[in-house]
This record gives structure tokens, sequence and C-alpha cells, in this order.
């Protein structure tokens, strides 16, 4: 589709099909099954950042009354090193293991190293003081620099830096350096007439779900299993465990409750085949919820990074060159979003001389999980800072500089393929004509502004349209619904069959009653699920037609369809939806529609976001006091819930940027494991998040939608830091901007 | 392994008769935020809580020419609810406001935070600036300690088994008298004070200060009342000099740690950001009265 | 270890339960009473997805003693609508799309309720303050907020 659409349903406001359950706390999330007979998993963490394990004695802990079963990393199957697909891209299976379970070595603090089975949840925590481990005690490597140097101590001495020519002769802990470039940028700069070059920091930072990990789970005595639990990705969840146990597929049914929260994080196992273990031991369910203090120690983060970024310009405003460089902390295994961070940093310009090289490092910190456009915030962050100097460096607006630069239809980008219609320029021009843009800037505060890049992905959906006898349906779907998406699968299956779509049933199935679909990630469910959605409605259409056809001896092609209607295009006879559903028994059994797709044509998603913040001189305390987020959704099915993205991911970013960081002291212990000081922006701390929605639709889905779930959380670094260094006069090199850093800015300069 | 007892005595000597014949760590349980986060968090224990909020008097406030007569447990809520109060003591119900969430305050009590004993109590400084005495009731009969002499450490106070916080006591303030507290923190609710800071104020007909008192916390192992920055604003009219000095005073006295709140240098300059603005207010008030 | 028995009022009907004098109101309404409408996100008090209201005063559930709500009257999410429909509050939710993953909305809707009744006309100020113990990580609390204001002038209207 290119052209703007006409519309019966999408592009309302309707009530979402689980919101009742929601308002009324009858929906059921991670934590809430119980089952007869369930005991209780606890587990037990090291208390050091690194160390190897000379011993771990169980049977203290085994003998004692209360204590069901006992679980450590033998219980897993011998395992050899494989890559799979897990989260929002892939892991080494091993390595998934032996974040469930430590082997050998706990590479961070909260690292899970057994687990214990008892009747209650306080007996099982208890018991864990009742298991010896031996440690003998190494020095933590906390952050990219130390663990970047050469003499530093190696967290895997089997690892070696993937990305050179030729093998290093050492282990380090490097595990991945990656390069990519295009044009000249020598030349590039040699052109510019001004060129702004800056380091940066961004800290580790957690997604921040308010529902913790929890999963129940039982392993019965013929081998068939079942795990329910809070994910992103349950068939995801099914591989992974099914891989480290040993399991057949079709042993292990994966039930995805509703989810409190995950914003990429929820898409890796932790607890899940370690309660699998524990029930197979002790031949119980087994619940097992994490307290809030292992979320943050054991689960999440993002990647704390350092950053360079040099951008080369023409008085013009003509950006000539832009090279990028940027060090991902991954934690304790490979695997940081650092590959996303080299594609992104520089794809909202259009440049033809770039050149960006990164670095994927191990550190002493539990492995990170994918955090909303994984990897983006960090190395957009230092881009847009930049451009921003360069801005006002020239005196110009730095919303005509991005213009003059904009990547749109036909922009060569880094990593490949060249874009096609995108809604960057629009974006900018809305943020130009915007309420908040238009107004002055009160006195005494800063503005800021950024852009940002994500590509979105499309993958693996499947999807069944059932129709019932009454003309009404069920959508079975295998994206678990984090942010409303029921809503716009209701709306596009009701746009296709045209009847209400209150008529319309969405549901998330298990994982025996579809076959695979990948994750909720990527910014992927309302443009793939939906297109498989739209699919699977359109084949309920089609056999509509047949039917009618059949019963009127006329062609499916000489029937219409309608408003909920099939007519006779060649007589005056029409039925009902519902009364072709009614009659299905006669006219060659049950209608329903399936579509296992594979969805490609993803629209990337820009985003620009303008903010304005006050400072406290005195203090160096922060205050946003307005913020618009505008952002391209090709089209919004449900512009409440597209708004919402927006909002939200404006807000997780405000966080990142102002007072958000894991706190560590000198043995690597995490300090702040908690929402006390671990801070999360309140209803308090914020004003309402304007928002714009842009639609430049995207020619690869029938409706023109764009993922919308990931960009919002890229420009708030820029922008609010940007913000803070206007208010005070100073260039923000470091995030957060927490109260101390940013006194000590003003004081120090 | 956790092993709990529950008592709700009716009478003060009932919780005494329980708190000194326990045999294992007995703990006054009032709002319970501070109490059952911390009994939570310990994988092996034995306490009993002695629940006193069934004690008559406990939950009451009775303002009287005399002063102010709190009961320990009477919840921030209530508290922060009186209108009478607040207009005696602003500083004292704007501290206890800034305990915790709307939820915490449905607990929370101004006894509770004396008695947690943390460095960052907000409602400590506020009474040390009004001159709050501590009524203890204990096995050998009641005694009363002065509100700065309570804390003796991090977590630490004068309490002795058996003993337990009856009521506290505020003195009528002077005529054009007002109090103010502010504390600072990253976020704007939710955060542990990084630096704490009361001022009281009494002012002539002139608008010079003729009394003052300073106290600070979170950051010295115990709120502190800061008698130099007082001094630096008796016999002034608070011109910005006279604020500075005291703002100085209070930093001096301060010695702060770094934590994850905050570093040491950071909270020693705060405080006296705090002192400075607090004065300001509590000046403000002093004028109104 | 010998049980306590309490016996209370939970959304206006009698309950008696037996518990461990250590555990939490709730420990107690989720596990024992299977009310699962009331979420745990922190245990400590930092996050609200456990408010409950004892005696009328919004507190996190998670820091009130199973045993210390013997005599006294306990509402949670599942007393906040009545059997013949929603209240308004969470029709205002639906309606103003102030939930994504919905886990902090049982808490925010106590809260709202609590609040409300304590100050039927909140400014949008007061009523920021007053949610401020309820955290929320999807919405950004835009949506959240205008469904306060608009619940408090509906329920003013309707008044």
């Amino acid at each position: 589709m290119s052209e703007a659409q006409e519309f019966k349903y999408i592009g309302q406001r309707t009530v979402r099909p689980d919101g009742f359950d929601k308002v009324t706390g009858r929906a059921a999330y991670g934590a809430d099954l119980t089952l007869p007979g369930m005991i209780w998993g606890k587990t037990l963490r090291s208390p050091h950042a690194h160390a190897k394990i000379r011993s771990i004695d169980i049977s203290k802990a085994e003998a004692h009354p209360d204590v069901m079963a006992v679980a450590t990393f033998k219980d897993f199957v011998t395992l050899q090193s494989e890559s799979i697909a897990a989260g929002e891209g892939s892991a080494d299976v091993l390595d998934l293991a032996k974040n469930c379970l430590a082997d050998d070595k706990v590479l961070y603090h909260g690292h899970a190293i057994a687990a214990i089975a008892a009747r209650t949840e306080q007996a099982a925590k208890d018991a864990l003081s009742l298991i010896e481990v031996k440690y003998e005690l190494l020095k933590p490597v906390m952050d990219v620099e130390d663990a970047m140097k050469e003499d530093a101590v190696v967290l895997h001495d089997d690892m070696f830096t993937a990305g050179y020519e030729e093998k290093p002769a050492r282990a380090s802990n490097i595990a991945t350096r990656v390069e990519m470039k295009m044009g000249d940028v020598d030349a590039g700069f040699a052109d510019a007439d001004v060129i702004v070059e800056r380091e940066f920091r961004t800290p580790t930072a957690h997604q921040g779900y308010i529902e913790p990990h929890a999963c129940t789970v039982t392993y019965d005595e013929d081998g068939q299993s079942m795990i329910w639990c809070c994910t992103q990705g349950h068939f995801d969840v099914r591989t992974s465990t099914a891989k480290v146990l040993g399991m057949e597929l079709s042993k292990l049914k994966v039930v995805a409750s509703e989810i409190g929260g995950g914003f990429g994080g929820k898409t890796v196992i932790y607890q899940e085949p370690v309660a699998l273990i524990l029930s197979k031991k002790s031949g119980r369910p087994v619940k097992m919820v994490m307290d809030r203090d292992e979320v943050f120690i054991a689960t999440g983060p993002t990647s704390a990074a350092k950053l360079k970024a040099k951008v080369g310009i023409k008085k013009d405003g003509t950006i000539t060159a832009m090279q990028g460089w940027m060090a991902y902390e991954a934690g304790a295994f490979k695997g940081s979003p650092m590959m996303p961070g080299v594609m992104t940093m520089f794809t909202p310009y259009d440049c033809p001389n770039v050149l960006v090289e990164g670095f994927d490092v191990v550190v002493n910190k539990s492995k990170v999980a994918a955090y909303r456009a994984p990897g983006a915030p960090q190395a957009e962050y230092a881009a847009e800072m930049v451009i921003n100097e360069l801005a006002e460096k020239l005196g110009m607006d730095p919303i005509d500089l991005r213009l003059k630069n904009a990547a749109k239809e036909g922009t060569q980008t880094i990593y490949g393929p060249k874009l096609k219609k995108v809604g960057l320029v629009e974006c900018l021009e809305a943020a130009k004509n915007s309420p908040h843009y238009q107004s002055a800037l009160p006195e005494g505060q800063g503005r800021g502004l950024a852009a940002g890049f994500w590509f979105n992905v499309g993958g693996q959906s499947s999807v069944t349209v059932n129709m019932n006898t009454d003309g009404t349906g069920t959508i079975v779907e295998g994206s678990p619904d984090i942010g409303g998406s029921r809503a716009s699968m209701q709306m596009m299956a009701a746009e296709v069959l045209q009847i209400e779509p209150k008529h319309l049933k969405p549901i998330i199935a298990d994982t025996e009653n579809l076959p695979y679909s990948q994750g909720t990630g990527g910014s992927r469910t309302t443009f793939a699920t939906g297109m498989a959605v739209i699919e699977a409605s359109e084949k309920v259409v089609a056999q509509v037609k047949e039917r009618a056809a059949a019963v009127w001896n006329v062609t499916a092609e000489q029937v219409d369809y309608a408003d909920g209607v099939v007519r006779n295009t060649a007589g005056e006879d029409s039925m009902t939806l519902a009364e072709v559903c009614k009659g299905a028994e006669k006219t060659g059994g049950q209608i329903s529609g399936s579509a296992n797709i594979n969805a490609r044509g993803a629209g990337p998603s820009f985003a620009v976001h303008i903010c304005d913040v006050a400072v406290d001189q005195e203090t160096g305390k922060v205050d946003v006091t307005r913020y618009t987020a505008i952002q391209d959704a090709g089209k919004a099915i449900h512009p409440g819930y597209v708004e919402g993205q927006l909002q939200g991911g404006a807000v997780q970013g405000i966080g990142w940027a102002l007072n958000e960081e894991y706190i560590f002291n000198e043995d690597g212990v995490m300090e702040n494991p908690g929402f006390l000081d671990y801070r999360i922006p309140l209803a308090s701390d914020l004003p309402m998040i304007e928002t714009i929605i842009v639609e430049v639709p995207n020619a690869f889905h029938p409706y023109g939608v764009r993922g919308v779930g990931e960009s919002g959380i890229i420009p708030p670094l820029g922008a609010v830091g940007y913000a803070v260094g206007n208010a005070i006069d100073r260039k923000v090199e470091e995030l957060p901007c927490s109260p101390p850093r940013v006194l000590a800015l003003i004081q120090n300069g | 392994m956790v092993s709990v007892v529950y008592e709700a005595p009716d009478s003060i000597d009932g919780a005494i008769s329980l708190l000194a014949n326990a045999d294992v760590p007995a703990k006054v349980l009032a709002g319970g935020t501070d109490l059952i986060i911390q009994t939570n968090g310990s994988a092996d224990v034995s306490r009993l809580f002695v629940d006193v909020k069934k004690i008559a008097g406990m939950l009451d406030a009775n303002l009287s020419a005399e002063g102010l007569d709190l009961g320990p447990s009477m919840s921030c809520a209530e508290f922060t609810a009186r209108e009478d109060i607040k207009k005696v003591f602003p500083g004292l119900v704007e501290a206890a406001y800034l305990i915790g969430s709307t939820q915490v305050q449905g607990r929370a009590s101004i006894g509770g935070n004396l008695c947690n004993s943390s460095p960052a109590a907000d409602t400590i400084p506020a009474l040390l600036v009004n001159g709050a005495q501590c009524v203890i009731a204990g096995p050998g009969g009641e005694r009363s300690v002065a509100a700065e002499d309570f804390m003796t450490g991090v977590g630490r106070n004068c309490m002795e088994k058996g003993e337990l916080l009856k009521t506290i006591h505020l003195p009528t303030p002077a005529a054009n008298t007002s109090d103010a507290y502010l504390r600072f923190i990253p976020r704007t609710e939710m955060d542990i004070a990084v630096a704490g800071a009361g001022v009281s104020l009494t002012l002539d007909d002139s608008g010079t200060c003729i009394a003052a008192k300073v106290a600070i916390g979170a950051v010295a192992p115990t709120a502190l009342l800061v008698s130099a920055a007082a001094d630096a604003l008796i016999g002034t009219k608070l011109d910005d000099d006279a604020l500075q000095a005291a703002a100085d005073a209070a930093s001096a006295a301060s010695s702060p740690i770094s934590d994850r709140r905050g570093t040491a240098g950071y909270r020693k300059q705060i405080v006296g950001v705090l002192v400075k603005r607090a004065a300001k207010i509590a000046a403000t008030r002093a004028k109104g009265n | 270890m010998a049980k306590t028995h309490v016996t209370t009022s939970i959304n206006g009907e009698p309950q008696e339960f037996l518990c461990e004098p250590g555990d939490t109101l709730l420990d107690v309404l989720r596990n024992d009473l299977n009310m699962t409408g009331t979420k745990e996100g922190c245990g400590s008090g930092d996050c609200g997805a456990c408010s409950v209201t004892l005696n009328g005063r919004l507190v996190c559930s998670c820091l009130v003693l199973g045993v210390e709500v013997e005599g006294a009257e306990v509402g949670t999410i599942e007393g906040v609508s009545s059997g013949d429909g929603l209240h308004v509050i969470q029709e205002k939710f639906l309606e103003h799309a102030a939930l994504q993953c919905g886990i902090c909305t049982p808490g925010i809707i106590v809260s709202t309720k609590a609040l409300l009744e304590e100050n039927p006309n909140p400014t949008e100020e007061e009523a920021r303050y007053y949610l401020a113990g309820n955290l929320c990580r999807c919405t950004g609390y835009d949506k959240i907020i205008r469904a306060v204001m608009d619940s408090a002038e509906t329920l003013r209207g309707g008044a």
C-alpha cells in the first residue's frame, strides 16, 4: 500500500479486549498461578563478582526436612557450545546454561549457583544458607576500559577476539571487534569547515519492569512438562529450556502468562530450566519468583558504554564525514548489542563518508539482555550530542541542520541496503511546527532536541482465526501482549472481516496450539503478527465467499464481501457473515483461516524529541519542564496505544538520562538493587508527554504499519543531555545527569 | 530460620513487661515500614514484635497551651492532616509529609522515624529545632530525654532493653517563631534524604532574628544541632551574608560519608544550601505569625 | 511454629485465616486467600503494586503483617468494581489507554480511589504527588494522570 487508505475500524480508540481483566485484578501474571501440591524454589546467588567455585556442598541442604530438591549446574545435560535463537538475537546455549546456574566460576554478584525447593517460599529461602560454597576470589573487572587493557584479568580463558583476520594469540575480554565503513572519512574530514569530536559514557541501566521474573512449572513422570511464565517469547523459552535440559520440543509446553513489562528483558531464560529440575527431582509443581534485588543483580540490564563521535561539517551545514567508536559491556558472557549500535549510530544522516568501530566486551556484571532498541540509545546519544554542538557552532537551527542532512528514501546505510521510504523529514518538520518548538524557552531553562532511528524487525508469526457459528471469532496468536497489542490484532481482523472489533477475541495461545512464533520484541508484533492476522482473516473472507458462492451456485469471483455481508453480484442474494458461519456445517465444515508467515519489509521508525529542563544551579537537580515526542508510526492502528509507546519510551529514556545507574562498590557488588536507589521516574517527576504521531505508510504492510515500540527510547538521552548542557552552559559527556554530576559540571566546567 | 512472635498489648505496662522479659530480640512494631523490611531481609530471624498501636494514647496528638504531646505511633498521614499542628509546627509537619509515599505515610510515624534512628530520618532535625523531649517508659519508671540526646549513632539510640517511647513533647514556641524543614533528594519523592536541614527562628518586631536553632540530617552519624549556624543568624536580619555564614557553618559541622546516595563532598555543599533555603522559609513564616 | 488465627473483613466480607506472625498481608492475600489481584513488585514499599486500604487508609500490603489486620477493614482491587459493572476509575483507565502491561494497574486504581475519596478535586500536581509511590514503567504516567483527572471530574459530576 502507499497512499492513505479509508478505514472502518483502524485508527479508532477502542477499549482493549483484555482490559476488563487488567483493571479488576483478574488477569493472571507470572506469579499468579498456584497448582495443587505446589512447592517453592529459591536461588542461591554469588556474593562475589568474580571467583572460581572450588566446591559446592549440598548435603546439609538435602538432609533438611523442609527441603524437597536441590539443583546445581551438574543437573543440566552435557552441553556443547551452539548458537540458538534467544531473546532478540542469538545466544550460545552453553552460556545460557552457565548463566542459569554457574559451572566452575561465578562471573558477577548475583550469579545463580544452586536452587532449593521447599514447602514454602520462606523455608526455601532459609535453607539456602545450608549450601556450602568454597570460592577462590578473583579480581573483578568492572568496566570496558579495565577489561580491554592488555594486562586485564580475563573472564573466560577460551575467549579470543573475533573480527580480526588472524585469531589473536591470547585470550581477551574483547569478544568481538566490528568495523563498518563507507566512503573515505579522511577525505570527508579534510573537506569539513568545522569538526567536533567528543567522548561519552553511559551507565548500566535496567529495563525496570515492575513484575519480577516468575514461573510455575510441572515435570510429569512421563516426561511431559509445562512451564507457565511471564515472557515476551514463550516459543523461545521452550527452545532454550529444552536445549539445556535435553528435551524434545513436543514434551515441553510453555504457556505465556500475562506479562508485567519486559522491554526486551524478558526474552531469555533464568529460572525456568532450574524450576523444571527441581520439579523433576521433587515430583511436585514448583513456583519460582524472583525478589526485586534478584531482578536487579541477575537479570537485564543493558550495556554501559564508552563512545566517541567525530563529525565534520561545511559552513553551509552539509555533513562531510562521520566517525564513531564504541565499546559496550556485555556483562559476564559475550553478546552486547554493540552491533546494532554500530549500525544505527549515524543512520539518521545522509553522509557518504562514515566509519564506525565497535567492541563487545565482557565484564563482571550480569549478562545484558535486550532493552528497547538494544544498543541504539547509547550510540545515537553520542552522535546527536555532536550534531547539536555543530549546529550551535554554525549558528544553525538544529532542526534545519538535520533537515539538510536527513536520511530519506534512497539514502545508503552503513550496514548495506538503501533506505526505503522513511519518515524522518516528516518528523523533523512536525517537530519544527510543534507548539513546543514554536514556543519560547522559559528564562533560565535549557532545550535539547535529538533524532532516533531503529530498524524494526519482521520475522515469524503464526495466527489462526477461528469463526464461531454465530459469526463471532477467535484470533489465536503467539505474541505475548505487553502493551495492548491484542487491541490492534482485533482491529486489523475487524477491518478485514468488516465486523465490529468486539466480536473478535484475541488470545495468546501456548506453544502446543500454534506453530512457532517469534517473541514480542523488535517492534514486530503489530507489524508482523498483524500481517499474519490480516492474511488469516483474508482466508476467512475467501472461504465465506466460496461457501456463499456454493449456496448460490455462482463462482466465488461473483460474490462481494462488504460490511459483514456477502452479496451475489449475479443476483439479489445476500447473507450475513453470521448466517454463513451458522450454515458452515452444511457447506463443508467450520470456517477458519491460518497464516504462518515470515514477515519481510519491516519499516524503520524515526523519532524526534524536544526537551526543556530547569536546573537548580545550587544543587544540580534537573527538572524536565516540557517534553514532546514525535514519531513515524506508518499507520497508527490504535492511536492511544501508539501514543503510549511514544510516552513510555520517552520516560524510560528520561530516567536513563537523569538518575538511573547501577552503583557498584570496589568489590563489584551492586549497592542499589532496589527501586529506592535505582531511581526510575515517578509520576511527580514528570510533565505530560506531548505526542505527535507522523504517518508515512510502510509499503510492505497492508495497512502501512511501522513498529513503534522502540525508537522512542533513543532520542531522550541526547535531548535531555543537550538540554541540561544548554541550561548550565556546559557540555554533558557522561550520563546520567544526576545532581552531583551536574553540580560538578556547573562548578568545575 | 525465621521465627516471629507477635504480641499486641493494650497497656504501656504490658508492653514494657513483654519487652523486658523477651528472650529473643524484641522490637516495637508501630508502622512497620522499616521493621518489616529489615526482618524480611534476614534469613535467620528470631524476633518478638510488640505492636504498640492498641495502647491508648500511642496514636493521639494533643495540642495545648503547653505544647504538643504526640503519640509516637500516630501515622504521618493522620499527623499531616492536622491543620492545628501545622499552624504551630509547619516544619515538623512538612518533614513528616516527606517520609515515603502516600502508602508509607499511612503507616509510618514520627516515633518510628525517631526510634529507627537513621541519620537520614526526616523528622529528627525538625524535632531538634523545636526542642522536643522524648518521654521514655521502662521497668524503672519514666524518664525524659532531649531529642538531640536520643540518637547515639547510626541506627542506635539511648533506649535500654524493656523501654518504650511513650510520648514526644514539643514546647509551645515563643511568639513570632516558626520552623521549616527541607531535604534534598534526586527525584521529587520516594528517596531517602541525601541531606536535610531544619531551622527554627524567632524574630522581633523589626525582623531581627533573636533566637534560632539549626539542625542538619544525613550528613553525620546522627542528626546534629549546629549552634554555630544558629549563632550566624541571631542578631541579623537574615541578609544574604548571614544566611551564607549559617550555610558555611552547617557545611563545616557536617561529616558526611560517600555512598549510593551521594558523595561526601556533595552532601557537605548541599546541606549548606538547604540551611539557607530553610532559614528563608522559616523567617517568612515567623513574620506571618 | 503455631499459626495465628485472624478474623478480619476484606472488601466488606468477613474473612478468617491462619498465618505465620511474620507473614505480610500481601503474602496472606496472594498465597492463602488466592486474591492475586494485589501484585508484588518489590516487597519493600517502593513500588505500590501491592496497594490496599487498611481501615480506609492507603498502605502497601507488603509492609503490613497479616496478624495486624485482626478486626480491621481491608480493601483490595477485587472490591473496587461492584457486581453490576466497573467503577468509574476502571472505566476511565480503559477509555484513556492508561495501562500497557497492567501489572501496576490494580495498585494504581486502589490508590486513585483513595485519592479521590480524600480529595475529590485534585490538581494535576496533587494527583502526581499522591501517586508518586505507584511506579509504572510502561506509560510515562501521562495517560494515567489523564484518567485520574477525568475520573475525578466524572465522579464530581455524578455526586
